[in-house]
C-alpha cells in the first residue's frame, strides 16, 4: 500500500531536450497535486515517470517504504491521452478486461460503470461513445480495480461541466479514503491540490 | 480468470478483427497456393514435387501478414502503457499475446496447409506431418515473429520492417520443417527436421519474450 510520494531532484530528459531538473514533491495519503505548465513543458513525461514509464535522466522518485516495482505494478492507475480501449469491442467487455487486469473483480467494473452512469452504454462498441462517454469509460477503471495513486493526464478535458464536478466528487472520495493523485492539467481542478509548475 | 487467461481470450478475439485477422491470412496463403500452378506450370508431377515445400513457404508468408499489429495497435492507443502496470512481468504479457496471435492465426493455418498440399499434388499421406510441421512452425513464427513487431514499434511503415527484420528469422524453421517432409517423401526418417523444428520453437518460446519485452520497453520510454 502506497502511503506517499516522494520525488527528488527530478530531471528528465525526451529527444535530447531537458524538459525540467531538480523537480521536488511530496504527496501523504489524502493530498492531490496538480501539474501545470506550457504545451510540451513535460506533465505527461512526469506522470509517465511516475508510472515507471520513462526513465529519469536523474532524482529518484520513491512510494514510501513500497518497493518501486511492486508499488507501481499493484497500487498505480495510469490515465493517458490515450486510453487503451479497443474500439470494436463493447464497453462492458473493455471495463471487464481492465478491472481484471489491473486486480479488480467484474462486480465492481459493473459498479464503477453506474458510478459514471456508463450502465446503458455497456453493450455499445466503445467506437459509438461520444468523447466525454470514453472518458468516462476510461475513467471508471479507477473505481473497478481501487488502487490509492492515481495518474491523471487530463482527465476532465472531454467531460461536460456536470461530469467535471462529479468526477472532483469522485477525486474527493479517493482522498478521503487514503489516496494520492498527481494530475495534468491545463482548468483547475475541482478539489483542493497543490500546484506545481513544470518547466525550465 | 486469471490476469493471463483473460489477456489470451482477449488476444484471440482481437486477432479476428486485426485487419481481417486469420481469415485474411488464410486467404493469402490459398492465394499463393493458387498461384503457384501458374507460375510453374501445372504438370502434376513437378507440382508434386514441390508441392510440401510450397506448402511450408507460403505458410511463413501468410504468418507475416498479422504479425506488424500484434504489438503496434497497443503501442498506439495507450494499451500497452496499462499492460506494464500490472504484477504480470511484461515478458509474460509478450508470451501471451503471442500465444493468442498463435492460437487465432497458426492454427487455421496449420489446417489450411495440408489442404494447399493436397491440392497441389502432394500424396494424402503427407498431411499429417505436413499439419504437425506448420502447428510446431506457426508457434515458431509467432514467438519469432513477435519480436519483430515489438522491435518496429513505432517505426513508420513498420510493417514493411518487421517483415525485414522476422524473415532471416524464419529461415531456420523452414529449412527444418521443410526437411522433415523431404525426408518423408523420399521415404528416409523425418524424426531429425522435426525435431529441429521443435527446438527452435521451444528456443523461440523461451527466448522471443525476453527480446519483445526489451523491445517494448525501449519503445515506451
Amino acid at each position: 500500500m502506497i502511503t506517499s510520494l516522494a520525488v527528488r531532484n527530478l530531471a528528465i530528459r525526451r529527444g535530447g531536450r531537458l524538459l525540467f531538473e531538480g523537480l521536488e514533491l511530496s504527496l501523504a495519503a489524502g493530498e492531490a497535486a496538480c501539474l501545470l505548465g506550457r504545451n510540451g513543458a513535460g506533465k505527461t513525461s512526469l506522470l509517465r515517470a511516475l508510472a515507471g514509464l520513462v526513465a529519469p535522466e536523474a532524482g529518484a522518485i520513491e512510494f514510501g517504504d513500497a518497493d518501486p516495482v511492486e508499488a507501481r505494478a499493484e497500487h498505480v492507475h495510469f490515465v493517458g491521452h490515450q486510453d487503451g480501449l479497443k474500439s470494436g469491442r463493447t464497453a462492458r467487455e473493455e471495463l471487464v478486461f481492465w478491472a481484471r487486469w489491473m486486480g479488480g473483480t467484474d462486480a465492481a467494473a459493473l459498479a464503477a460503470a453506474e458510478v459514471l452512469d456508463l450502465g446503458r452504454l455497456m453493450d455499445l462498441e466503445v467506437r459509438r461513445l461520444s468523447a466525454g462517454q470514453r472518458r468516462r469509460l476510461a475513467l471508471s477503471r479507477l473505481l473497478a480495480s481501487p488502487r490509492p495513486l492515481w495518474l491523471l493526464d487530463e482527465p476532465l478535458s472531454p467531460l461536460d461541466a456536470g461530469w467535471r464536478a462529479r468526477f472532483g466528487e469522485i477525486m474527493a472520495d479517493h482522498l478521503k479514503s487514503g489516496g494520492l493523485i498527481v494530475a495534468a492539467v491545463h482548468d483547475p481542478l475541482p478539489i483542493p491540490a497543490r500546484a506545481l509548475e513544470i518547466g525550465l | 480468470m486469471s490476469r493471463l487467461g483473460a489477456l489470451l481470450a482477449r488476444e484471440i478475439v482481437l486477432a479476428w478483427g486485426r485487419g481481417g485477422g486469420p481469415i485474411v491470412s488464410v486467404g493469402f496463403y490459398a492465394g499463393v497456393a493458387t498461384l503457384l500452378p501458374l507460375a510453374t506450370g501445372p504438370e502434376p508431377a513437378r507440382l508434386a514435387a514441390i508441392a510440401p515445400g510450397a506448402a511450408w513457404v507460403a505458410l511463413a508468408l501468410a504468418a507475416l501478414l498479422s504479425l506488424d499489429r500484434l504489438f503496434e495497435r497497443d503501442y498506439e492507443d495507450g494499451a500497452l502503457d496499462l499492460l506494464t502496470l500490472s504484477p504480470v512481468p511484461l515478458e509474460l504479457t509478450c508470451a501471451a499475446k503471442c500465444l493468442g496471435q498463435w492460437i487465432a492465426t497458426g492454427a487455421p493455418l496449420a489446417l489450411a496447409a495440408p489442404l494447399a498440399a493436397i491440392a497441389l499434388g502432394a500424396k494424402p499421406t503427407l498431411a499429417p506431418l505436413i499439419f504437425a510441421c506448420a502447428l510446431l512452425g506457426g508457434l515458431a513464427f509467432a514467438f519469432t515473429g513477435g519480436i519483430g513487431a515489438a522491435l518496429s514499434l513505432g517505426a513508420r511503415r513498420g510493417g514493411l520492417l518487421t517483415a525485414v527484420i522476422v524473415l532471416p528469422l524464419f529461415v531456420a524453421p523452414v529449412i527444418f520443417g521443410g526437411g522433415a517432409l523431404d525426408s518423408f517423401v523420399a521415404g528416409l526418417s523425418w524424426r531429425a527436421g522435426f525435431a529441429l523444428l521443435a527446438a527452435y520453437a521451444a528456443a523461440a518460446v523461451a527466448l522471443g519474450p525476453l527480446a519483445m519485452a526489451a523491445a517494448c520497453r525501449n519503445a515506451l520510454s
